[in-house]
C-alpha cells in the first residue's frame, strides 16, 4: 500500500532548489551582461551551492536560526511596474524630506521615475546598478564583488548569483559632496511572499568626501525577503559617512552584509540602526586596508514583539596605525532578541592599532534577551584593544538618581532609555536623519510603555 | 523670632534587607542653619542621606520625619524633590547620550510643572544656567557632556553642586561631597556651597572628615554612631573629634 503525503513531500525538498531554480528563471535578464559578471555569478552559485544554507549548528549562526526564512516559499518580483509610489508615500518616509540625492528601488529594481538624481556635480555617479553597468562597466568591474567574500555568507554567495539591481554610486577623486546621497530600497509587499537581492556598490575615491544614506523601508506589512549586499570602498585620505536604516516591515526577513575597505589615512563613520523585520542578520565587515584609517562603527537596535536583530561585526586591522571606536547599543522589549557578535583581528604588523568595542544592551522586559559576544583575535604586540559589554534591565541606582532630581518613575525610564540610544543617534552627523530616527526612537519607546520625552 | 523648622526626624529608625541600620535618630533643621552629621564607617550617615531622599532599597520601620510640616516619608523621591529636596549623591550615576544641560532643563522643568509654573524653553534656560554658572563661577565646559559619563570623581561632586545650584532646594543633604576631592576642588565645591547659602535654606554636611567644616562652617554638628545621634554641639566639636577620633564618643566609652 503507498501513502502518498503530499505535504511531506513539499517540504523535504532541499530549501536550495527554489533558488537555483529562481537563477535559471533570471537568464533572460542577465543575457546582456558583461562576462565578468557572469563568471563571478557563477562562483557565487557554485559556493551557495556547496555550502547551503546557514544552521545554528555553525558557530557564526548559533543565536540566528534562518529555518523560518527556507521555510516560505518566496518568489521573484515580476518587473512589470504598474503600481505607482506616490510623491506623498515617498515624503512620508525617513529621509523624505531630506535635501541630496535619492535613488529608489522599489521591490529591487531600481525606479529612474520616483529617484532624485539631478544637480550631481560633474563625475559623480549615483544610479541604479544594472543600468550603469551598461554605461560604467569598468569601474563596477574593479569592484564590484571582489570584497564581499561569497565564502564569508552563503546569502552573500546567493545575492552575487541573483541579484538584479542595487545602486551605484561613484564619487571621484577630490569630489566633496555637500549633500548626502540616499539608496531608498522600498518594499511593497503584495499577496504573495517575494524576495529580491539587492547589491550596492558605493565607491568613494582618493580625497573625497560623502555621506551615503541607505535605508529599507515599507508601505504596508507583509511577508518578504530582503538579501542585501553593500559594498563600500574608501579611497586613500576619503571621508565618509555612512547610514543604514533597517526598519523592515515587522514580517519580514533580511540577510545583509556591509563590507567596507578603507584606504590610506580616510574616516569613515558608519552606523546601522535597526527597528524593523521578524528576523535579521546585518554582517558587517570592515577592513583598515592602509595605514592611518579612522573608523566610527556604531549601531542601534531597538525592538519589541518577537523581533530578532542580529549583528555579526568583523573588523579587520590589517594595517598599523589604525584607530577604531566601536559601539553597539540595543533596546529590547517584548520577547524580542538580541545578537551583537563583534570580533576585532589585529593582523601582524598591525602595530599602533587602536580599538575600543562596547556593546550594552537593556532588557526591557523579563522575556527579552540579548546574547553578546566579543571576540578577540590580536596578532601583533604593540595594540590597545578593549572590549566591554553589559546586558540587563534599567538599573534601578540610575532610576532613584533621576527621580531624586524631580522627574518622575516614567520620565527616568524614558530618559535612560532615551539616552542609550541618543549615545548612537547623536554621532549622525545629518540633522534630518538623525531627527527622524530620533521620532522614531521616541514612538518605539511610547509603544513600549517608556513613557514621553521629558523636556 | 525663632528660626522655622524645615526638618523634624523623630525617633527614625530605618533597615536594608532586613539589618537596621538607623536606631533612632533626632534630628531638627531650621531655616538657615547648616548642620553637620559626622561619624565613622558604617554609622549610619549614608542611610539617614538616602532614606531622606526616598531610597527605596531602605524601610522605615519607625519614626516620623515632617519636611515643611508634611509627612516626607509618605512622600516620592520626585514629590521630595519637587518640595525642595536635594541630595548630592556621594556616588553620582551616570547617564549616558544625556547632556547635562538637557537633564538640568529636564529637572528644573519637572520641578517647576509640579508647582504649577510654566516650563522654560531652551533659550530662557540657558540663560538661567548661565546666571547660575557666574554665581558659582564656573565655566560651562560641563554643559554638553553626558551626565557624569567619563567624569573624574573630582568633576562627579562639582556636578552634584552644579545641579544643586540650578535646582535651588531648600533643604541640601551633601552626602561625603568632600570624599575624594584634592584640597584645590574641595575649596572650589566649599565656595560655591557658601555662595548658596541663604536665611530661608538649609543645608546639612554628611562627612567622614573634619577638613570640609574648616570651608562651609557650620551651625551645629552632631555624630551619628551606630544609628543613632550620641552628640550634638557646635562647631568646636568637629575639631574635637579631628583630634580624638571617634572611640570617646561611642556609647561602650561613654557608658564606661
Amino acid at each position: 500500500m503507498s501513502v502518498i503525503q503530499k505535504p511531506e513531500a513539499e517540504s523535504a525538498l532541499d530549501p536550495r532548489e527554489r533558488y537555483l531554480a529562481a537563477y535559471d528563471d533570471l537568464r533572460r535578464e542577465r543575457a546582456g551582461e558583461p562576462a565578468w559578471l557572469s563568471q563571478r555569478r557563477e562562483a557565487g552559485l557554485e559556493e551557495f551551492r556547496k555550502a547551503g544554507f546557514p544552521t545554528t549548528r555553525q558557530e557564526a549562526w548559533r543565536f540566528t536560526n534562518v529555518q523560518p526564512v527556507l521555510r516560505t516559499p518566496f518568489g521573484l518580483f515580476e518587473r512589470d511596474s504598474r503600481f505607482q509610489v506616490s510623491d506623498r508615500e515617498l515624503g512620508a518616509l525617513i529621509g523624505g524630506t531630506t535635501p541630496g540625492q535619492v535613488v529608489v528601488l522599489v521591490n529591487g529594481i531600481f525606479r529612474p521615475d520616483l529617484s532624485t538624481l539631478k544637480g550631481l556635480p560633474k563625475g559623480v555617479i549615483a544610479t541604479g546598478l544594472a543600468q550603469a553597468l551598461a554605461s560604467d562597466g569598468a569601474a563596477i568591474e574593479e569592484h564590484l564583488a571582489r570584497y564581499a567574500r561569497d565564502s564569508a555568507n552563503p546569502f552573500t554567495a546567493l545575492n552575487t548569483a541573483l541579484f538584479r539591481d542595487g545602486a551605484f554610486i561613484l564619487v571621484p577623486r577630490g569630489t566633496v559632496l555637500e549633500q548626502p546621497i540616499q539608496i531608498v530600497c522600498l518594499a511593497v509587499p503584495g499577496g504573495e511572499p517575494l524576495m529580491w537581492h539587492l547589491r550596492h556598490l558605493i565607491v568613494v575615491e582618493e580625497n573625497a568626501k560623502a555621506a551615503v544614506v541607505e535605508s529599507y523601508q515599507s508601505l504596508g506589512g507583509g511577508v518578504y525577503l530582503t538579501n542585501a549586499v553593500t559594498e563600500f570602498v574608501l579611497g586613500d585620505n576619503a571621508d565618509a559617512h555612512y547610514c543604514r536604516i533597517q526598519y523592515e516591515s515587522d514580517q519580514a526577513y533580511q540577510l545583509a552584509t556591509t563590507h567596507s575597505v578603507q584606504g590610506r589615512d580616510s574616516r569613515l563613520v558608519s552606523c546601522s540602526v535597526a527597528f524593523g523585520s521578524a528576523l535579521a542578520r546585518h554582517d558587517i565587515n570592515a577592513v583598515m586596508g592602509g595605514s592611518g584609517g579612522y573608523l566610527i562603527l556604531d549601531g542601534l537596535t531597538v525592538i519589541g514583539g518577537r523581533q530578532h536583530v542580529d549583528h555579526h561585526t568583523t573588523l579587520d586591522h590589517a594595517q598599523p596605525h589604525c584607530e577604531s571606536h566601536e559601539l553597539f547599543n540595543g533596546i529590547f522589549d517584548g520577547h524580542s532578541r538580541g545578537v551583537f557578535n563583534g570580533r576585532i583581528i589585529v593582523r601582524p604588523g598591525a602595530q599602533r592599532t587602536d580599538s575600543k568595542q562596547t556593546n550594552n544592551n537593556i532588557l526591557l522586559s523579563p522575556d527579552a534577551r540579548a546574547d553578546s559576544q566579543p571576540q578577540l583575535e590580536i596578532y601583533a604586540d604593540d595594540v590597545k584593544c578593549t572590549h566591554g559589554s553589559t546586558t540587563g534591565p534599567l538599573d534601578p541606582a540610575a532610576i532613584f538618581y533621576l527621580r531624586s532630581r524631580g522627574l518622575s518613575q516614567a520620565q527616568a525610564r524614558h530618559a535612560l532609555t532615551y539616552g542609550f540610544s541618543a549615545e548612537v543617534l547623536n554621532q549622525i552627523d545629518l540633522a534630518e536623519i538623525r531627527s527622524a530616527l530620533d521620532r522614531l526612537v521616541q514612538a518605539r519607546l511610547m509603544a513600549a510603555g517608556e513613557g514621553r520625552a521629558v523636556a | 523670632m525663632t528660626p522655622k523648622p524645615l526638618l523634624e526626624i523623630r525617633n527614625l529608625h530605618a533597615s536594608a534587607d532586613g539589618h537596621p541600620i538607623l536606631k533612632g535618630v533626632d534630628l531638627v533643621v531650621n531655616q538657615g542653619e547648616v548642620h553637620a552629621i559626622m561619624g565613622p564607617n558604617g554609622s549610619g550617615k549614608s542611610t539617614l542621606a538616602q532614606v531622606l531622599a526616598g531610597h527605596p532599597s531602605f524601610t522605615v520601620t519607625e519614626g516620623s520625619v515632617l519636611y515643611e510640616g508634611r509627612d516626607l516619608l509618605e512622600m516620592e523621591p520626585e514629590e521630595r524633590a519637587q518640595a525642595g529636596l536635594f541630595l548630592a549623591f556621594q556616588y553620582p550615576v551616570a547617564i549616558r547620550g544625556i547632556t547635562n544641560a538637557y537633564f538640568l532643563r529636564s529637572a528644573v522643568n519637572a520641578i517647576r510643572k509640579a508647582r504649577g509654573e510654566p516650563e522654560l524653553d531652551p533659550i530662557d534656560f540657558l540663560e538661567v544656567l548661565e546666571e547660575k554658572l557666574k554665581v558659582i563661577g564656573w565655566d560651562d565646559s560641563f554643559l554638553n557632556r553626558p551626565v557624569n559619563d567619563g567624569f573624574s570623581g573630582g568633576e562627579k561632586k562639582r556636578n552634584e553642586i552644579l545641579q544643586m545650584a540650578v535646582l535651588e532646594p531648600k533643604l541640601a543633604i551633601l552626602d561625603e561631597t568632600d570624599s575624594g576631592l584634592d584640597i584645590d576642588a574641595l575649596k572650589t565645591v566649599a565656595e560655591a556651597v557658601n555662595k548658596l547659602r541663604s536665611p530661608t535654606t538649609a543645608k546639612v554636611v554628611v562627612t567622614h572628615y573634619q577638613r570640609i567644616l574648616n570651608y562651609i562652617v557650620p551651625d551645629v554638628v552632631h555624630v551619628l554612631v551606630d544609628g543613632r545621634i550620641v552628640r550634638s554641639g557646635g562647631k568646636e566639636l568637629a575639631l574635637e573629634l579631628e583630634e580624638k577620633g571617634y572611640d570617646w564618643v561611642k556609647p561602650e566609652a561613654q557608658a564606661a
